[in-house]
């Protein structure tokens, strides 16, 4: 009977087969070959057609344009937040008119496109004139970032407002029920309790409502205020550049994927008690 | 009277729809008009009376305003298959082995999620623009080129759908167990028939929710189009306030059209939900 001995050296792994060219490999690679077309294409218009006068002209009029619309995002944002919280409780509510009325509400405004409301504020409130001048709103109702930002206000506040009721009620029962059985009143036991819980699960929707929001804003064009889009709009019938839809195409890009890297940061700071 | 000179005016941008379009509006003009909601036989508008300003024919405004919502909707049925079958594309490039087939998906989805619907409208509308007067240069035809809206619109927002729809599918592939596609090469199926046979129906009964919600977003959406001339519900009612100088009556009529589609969506997208569980509610 033999044994080994000596044991076997250490061998090299065999060879990794060879990669077989698949179907799929082809067409990642002709999808990547056209992105990578479209942005060296895009670069060259860029570089080829770079105007120092236009970009002294017309960039600060991007800037000043992206200026208007973070303001008008972040205050409709800030007061359709605000809205949002009655709107919500009216919706939970148990009395019939309260919850029919906040149904309504909330039915109007997310049934219905966004520029149809602006439409209908901007020019359909210009009916009202004398009643509205009688009320003295009419100086508010005149301008358009005003009426942009009224719109986008109700609008945002009906969104926002199935956002936090949908949290509110993906709570637990046992939660309400373990505050009552602490003896909180009502009210702390909802925004010491319920709140703070309600606000960890509707931080995505949030993050993504204003995301809606950021691309929602460009219609406000339109309507002669003029934002990032309106600026792009107004530097393209002066120049018949097609590069102006490039550079706002990036700001927007830039603005958006800027605020969903933020707010992923955010969550993931946020929640970091709930990870096991 | 100033209604009617305008009137004209849309009646002959109607007809300018040129080609294909041409053909399949006049084959279906017939069966439209009688089973019209608005201005058919039995038509709200018609209920109305001749002398309202929502009267069909030639002194009132119900005749373009229906058209308009025919437009919206046909926009809206148009562009869904087209987004569909692309988002699915996109998902199933998503959830590939291959790095580079995941990569090109995920700039797609990256850029139209990203991106206004108006600024992609604008892009593709514009693009287009130059790419077919560039292409009709080299070939040595110039001229004025003037791009389709509904084509354009239907473009545009069926690559915004897409990109939302790939990942509304992509989440609803990753609720489909591993088990099943095993269970596909157990019986010996080829890949397309395991998606086919058994990963699509539970997908779609999965995916419904979200791309019901996709639905409304898309609805919603076609309203934009409407901007680069689309004679759509907001753009008639647009024309209609413009001359009447009753906007809020007319916007007011708008908004009232498209809850309408959404509540006709809605019920239509319940009674699929529906079908699609009826094989759940034995248990």
């Amino acid at each position: 009977m033999s044994i080994a001995e000596t044991m076997i050296s250490p061998q090299a792994p065999p060879p990794a087969p060879p990669k077989p060219y698949t179907l799929a490999r082809f067409l990642g690679s002709v999808a990547l070959g056209v992105w990578l077309a479209l942005a060296v294409g895009i670069f060259f218009t860029v570089v080829g057609g770079w105007d120092p006068e236009k970009f002294s002209r017309y960039g600060p009029n991007f800037l000043s344009g992206l200026g208007v619309t973070l303001a008008l995002v972040s205050s409709s944002i800030l007061l359709g937040a605000v809205l949002s919280l009655p709107i919500a409780l009216g919706r939970m509510s148990k009395h019939k008119l309260w919850s029919w009325l906040a149904y309504a509400y909330v039915y109007f405004f997310r049934g219905t496109p966004l520029i149809t409301q602006l439409f209908l504020v901007y020019y359909g409130l210009g009916s009202f004139r004398p009643q509205l001048e009688a009320v003295g709103l009419w100086w508010f109702f005149r301008d358009a970032w005003n009426c942009a930002l009224f719109t986008f206000t109700l609008n945002t506040a009906a969104y926002q407002a199935e956002i936090l009721r949908g949290a509110i009620e993906s709570v637990p029962r046992g939660q309400h029920e373990g505050a009552a059985a602490l003896g909180l009143p009502e009210r702390v036991a909802f925004f010491k309790v319920i709140l703070p819980q309600a606000m960890i699960v509707a931080l995505r929707p949030y993050g993504n409502e204003i995301v809606l929001m950021i691309k929602g804003s460009a219609i406000v064009a339109i309507v002669t205020v003029f934002d990032l889009m309106g600026e792009t709009r107004r530097a393209f019938s002066r120049t018949f550049d097609y590069q102006m839809y490039v550079w706002a195409a990036a700001l927007y890009l830039l603005m958006v994927e800027l605020l969903r890297n933020i707010w992923g940061w955010l969550e993931a700071r946020l929640t970091r008690h709930l990870k096991r | 009277m100033g209604v009617v000179g305008v009137h004209k005016n849309i009646k002959g941008e109607f007809s300018g729809m040129s080609g294909l379009f041409a053909a399949i509006y006049s084959g279906l003009a017939w069966v439209v008009s009688i089973i019209d909601p608005l201005c058919g036989p039995a038509g709200v508008f018609r209920l109305l009376g001749p002398d309202t300003l929502l009267a069909c024919g030639d002194t009132g405004w119900g005749d373009e305003i229906a058209y308009g919502f025919l437009v919206t909707a046909s926009l809206a049925i148009a562009t869904l298959p087209v987004g569909l079958v692309a988002g699915f594309f996109v998902a199933v490039a998503k959830q590939s082995e291959e790095r580079s087939l995941r990569l090109a998906a995920d700039i797609y989805t990256t850029i139209f999620r990203g991106l206004p619907e108006l600024l992609t409208l604008f892009i593709v509308y514009y693009g287009l623009q130059i790419l077919v007067q560039q292409f009709l240069a080299t070939i040595g035809y110039e001229g004025p080129v003037e791009i389709n809206a509904f084509v354009a619109g239907m473009i545009a927002l069926g690559v915004v759908f897409s990109a939302y729809c790939s990942e509304v599918l992509l989440s609803a592939f990753k609720a489909i167990p591993r088990g099943q596609y095993e269970a596909g090469d157990a019986l010996g199926f080829h890949r397309g028939t395991t998606m086919r046979l058994i990963i699509l129906p539970q997908l779609i009964r999965i995916a419904l929710p979200g791309l019901g919600n996709l639905w409304m977003a898309l609805l919603k959406d076609t309203a934009l189009v409407s901007v680069v001339g689309l004679p759509d519900i907001l753009r008639q009612t647009g024309i209609a306030a413009r001359v009447t100088k009753q906007a809020f009556e007319f916007f007011g009529l708008a908004c009232i059209l498209f809850l309408i589609l959404a509540m006709i969506s809605s019920v239509v997208f319940s009674a699929i939900e529906r079908r699609t569980k009826r094989a759940e509610t034995g248990r």
